[in-house]
């Protein structure tokens, strides 16, 4: 008697064990549902309250410097070798100088990028890559709204505090392998959080987003046509591309996309034009801006085949569907705005006022998420005051 | 009181020096006096006597193909960790043994570049024939149908469909899957994403009929035996034409259910039908994509399977103008 109750207890204490460590990387309910597309498509955003403040208040926005009185003489004329900001006003120039310090080297200080005997001169390498930055930057707020659109992007959008920003990457042939006759990996077998330690290839960037090979891989006919070569190989470097997006943005498939028909603009969500937009900024910034920098970094900085880091969407995106959700720094820095607005073509209807309200477009949820999110709403606005 | 001698079906594990069936002749398929022992972990959940087997010069063969196989993918994937063991035991379910790049079309690749794989396709599928040929044979002598023959012909269908016909009729290798436990999966969804959704394949839809349609029939099977066990239900034949025995109350229990049963011959064959046609129309279904069909979403719209939804208002933006073209 005594035997059957402890080996009864013992079986099933080892179920419920068993049980436990079968459930043990999921996350403890409730997760958060919001319907995302036309019902019955399962198009859910799926979200975990903890999750997301942890998200949120890993994503606040620092406290600014207040606006400088842009009248008065120009710093081209109060200082020397001013080359990307001379059109500023002194005031101004010096408030986006300590805005930068607190931006990318709070630690530092000014001294990370300037000789403090002579702040002209560009003998530091660092100095040479933040003007190049400053471009960049008034590249991205001017060219590229067909991304950033409203919102716009400073120096704070990727370097949150980092001199190098924490999500960069760098070209990766692999880890070592045999390099003989056996164990050619091909591309896939080594796992990185970057695209969701998954065993697909472990280096789309260099293809996608530093190279411009087509991303687009499904039949665009019914039936076989000559014209769609596309392998069921290139297929997986686009799977690793999109694992990326999504982990970078914190979002799932259906975020951009009717899985039922992934290629299908006609049942894809805004939020798709907005993404395709940025893999061409992305391409641009890498090629225009990067890579001309690969002889200005010193080679501790540079990745394991001597390439420059370089941007993809985790860079700025950080886990997040919106940068920071969607709170505007750059509205505040009209000095990040860059001398020449350019008209460029907006896709879809979108409302650029929103930027500060994050979420603010999705269509419905459920009442939860909508009360969690106006509470998230209102402390970001607070965050931004 | 155990509830284990309530049932006749029962599980007590007999053993003796000698097998418990009557003297046979030997050197005959059915002589198994020697070349056996017993393992109680085994009594758990079968016969807990192991062995004897029979090999035989196919068996032998077969194995010996199949080790070949089982060690190229091993040494490739160690291989591929610069043979660090630590790395090796780490990664292996990421690990792969890849097909060659589809440039190779049907070509014979350098080693490293996928000859491993068509080299370790050609021994794996050895190695499953050859087993094939054993259970021709091995039924054969028993006297037995070839059952078990054709639903294993089945699965080796849809393997060969996988890794040899598509492949050819595609005219690259780089089409069928790697070798490996994740990667494999991988493919699995890249060849959905990039034929447009299997699930929209008419194929796949009987395939998944059948799988699932196999684990209920296994299920309701194997639970109306265990329900009846306690009256002999196990033994079939005998009771089939009696009144309250367990085979009766099986089929009562079924009528008085859903108004049907099935009967003690009739339900294997269900059950045999559904395993056959899971895998018979799955590689159908597999051989036309890409072959015949290469959007299985387009096709179900041109078919109007697919229902329509509202269009959102978003296009494409590389078609409009002055889109960025790099």
């Amino acid at each position: 008697m005594d035997k059957t109750y402890y080996s009864r207890f013992t079986r099933q204490a080892l179920l419920l064990i068993a049980s436990i460590a079968l459930l043990a990387g999921c996350e403890l309910p409730p997760n958060k549902t919001a319907q995302w597309g036309f019902r019955g498509t399962g198009m859910v955003d799926v979200e975990h309250p903890a999750t997301m403040q942890a998200n949120f208040a890993a994503n606040q926005v620092p406290e600014g410097i207040p606006a400088a009185d842009p009248s008065g003489p120009r710093a081209s004329q109060v200082y020397k070798n001013v080359q990307v900001l001379g059109d500023l006003s002194a005031g101004q120039f010096t408030r986006v100088m300590l805005s930068i310090s607190n931006w990318v080297a709070p630690q530092q200080g000014c001294a990370y990028c300037h000789n403090l005997a002579n702040f002209a001169d560009d003998s530091l390498y660092t100095k040479v890559v933040a003007r190049k930055m400053l471009q960049m930057t008034r590249h991205i707020n001017s060219d590229w709204k067909t991304h950033v659109q409203g919102t716009g992007v400073t120096c704070y959008t990727c370097h949150r505090g980092n001199p190098v920003p924490a999500y960069v990457w760098f070209k990766d042939e692999g880890p070592r392998t045999a390099m003989g006759y056996l164990g050619n990996r091909m591309g896939v077998g080594s796992p990185k959080p970057s695209m969701g330690n998954s065993s697909l290839p472990f280096d789309p960037f260099t293809n996608y987003l530093d190279n411009k090979e087509n991303i687009r891989m499904a039949a665009t006919t019914a039936l076989p046509t000559g014209e769609d070569r596309q392998s069921i190989k290139q297929t997986e470097w686009t799977y690793a591309l999109m694992m990326h997006f999504s982990k970078s943005l914190g979002v799932n498939c259906t975020f951009c996309h009717n899985t039922r028909a992934f290629a299908d603009w006609k049942q894809s969500t805004p939020e798709r034009s907005v993404a395709w937009y940025g893999i061409r900024m992305v391409r641009d910034l890498n090629n225009d801006y990067m890579k001309p920098l690969t002889e200005v970094f010193p080679a501790h900085r540079l990745g394991p085949t001597g390439d420059v880091a370089k941007t993809y969407c985790a860079t700025c995106h950080q886990g997040v569907y919106k940068p920071l959700y969607g709170v505007s720094m750059a509205r505040d820095y009209p000095e990040l705005q860059g001398p020449s607005p350019s008209v460029v073509v907006a896709p879809a209807a979108k409302d650029s006022s929103e930027e500060s309200s994050p979420k603010k477009n999705k269509k419905s949820r459920s009442n939860a998420s909508a009360k969690l999110e106006a509470e998230i709403g209102s402390a970001a606005k607070t965050a931004a005051n | 009181m155990n509830i284990e001698y309530q049932n006749i079906f029962t599980r007590t594990q007999v053993r003796s020096a000698h097998p418990h069936t009557v003297p046979m002749e030997e050197n005959t398929v059915f002589d198994r006096s020697s070349g056996s022992f017993h393992l109680y972990l085994a009594g758990k959940i079968g016969n807990a006597r192991i062995g004897p087997i029979f090999l035989g010069w196919f068996g032998i063969a077969s194995i010996l193909c199949g080790v070949i196989a089982f060690e190229i993918i091993g040494l490739n994937m160690w291989a591929s960790v610069n043979w660090d063991p630590v790395q090796f035991l780490r990664l292996w379910p990421w690990l792969a043994l890849e097909p060659p790049s589809p440039a190779y079309g049907l070509h014979t690749p350098p080693l490293r570049e996928g000859g491993w794989w068509l080299i370790d396709g050609a021994f794996l599928t050895a190695a499953i024939f050859l087993w094939w040929i054993r259970t021709y044979r091995i039924a054969k002598q028993l006297g037995l149908g070839l059952h078990v023959c054709w639903a294993f012909g089945a699965a080796i269908w849809l393997y060969m469909v996988l890794g040899f016909f598509r492949p050819i009729l595609m005219g690259a290798w780089g089409e069928a899957p790697p070798f490996g436990f994740f990667p494999h999966l991988d493919w699995t969804a890249a060849l959905s994403l990039r034929y447009g959704n299997l699930f929209y394949n008419p194929f796949h839809m009987l395939s998944i009929a059948f799988l699932y349609g196999s684990a209920l029939l296994f299920a309701m099977h194997g639970a109306t035996i265990l329900a009846v066990g306690r009256y002999g239900g196990e033994r079939e034949i005998e009771q089939i034409t009696d009144r309250g025995t367990a085979s009766e109350r099986a089929a009562l229990f079924w009528r008085w259910t859903m108004g049907f049963n099935g009967t003690m011959e009739s339900v294997h064959r269900w059950a045999w039908w559904f395993a056959i046609l899971c895998p018979l129309t799955g590689g159908i279904g597999i051989l036309l994509t890409g072959t015949a069909v290469d959007n299985w979403y387009l096709w179900a719209v041109k078919h109007h399977v697919a229902p329509a939804y509202p269009i959102m208002p978003v296009v494409d933006p590389a078609t409009l103008p002055g889109a960025p073209t790099n």
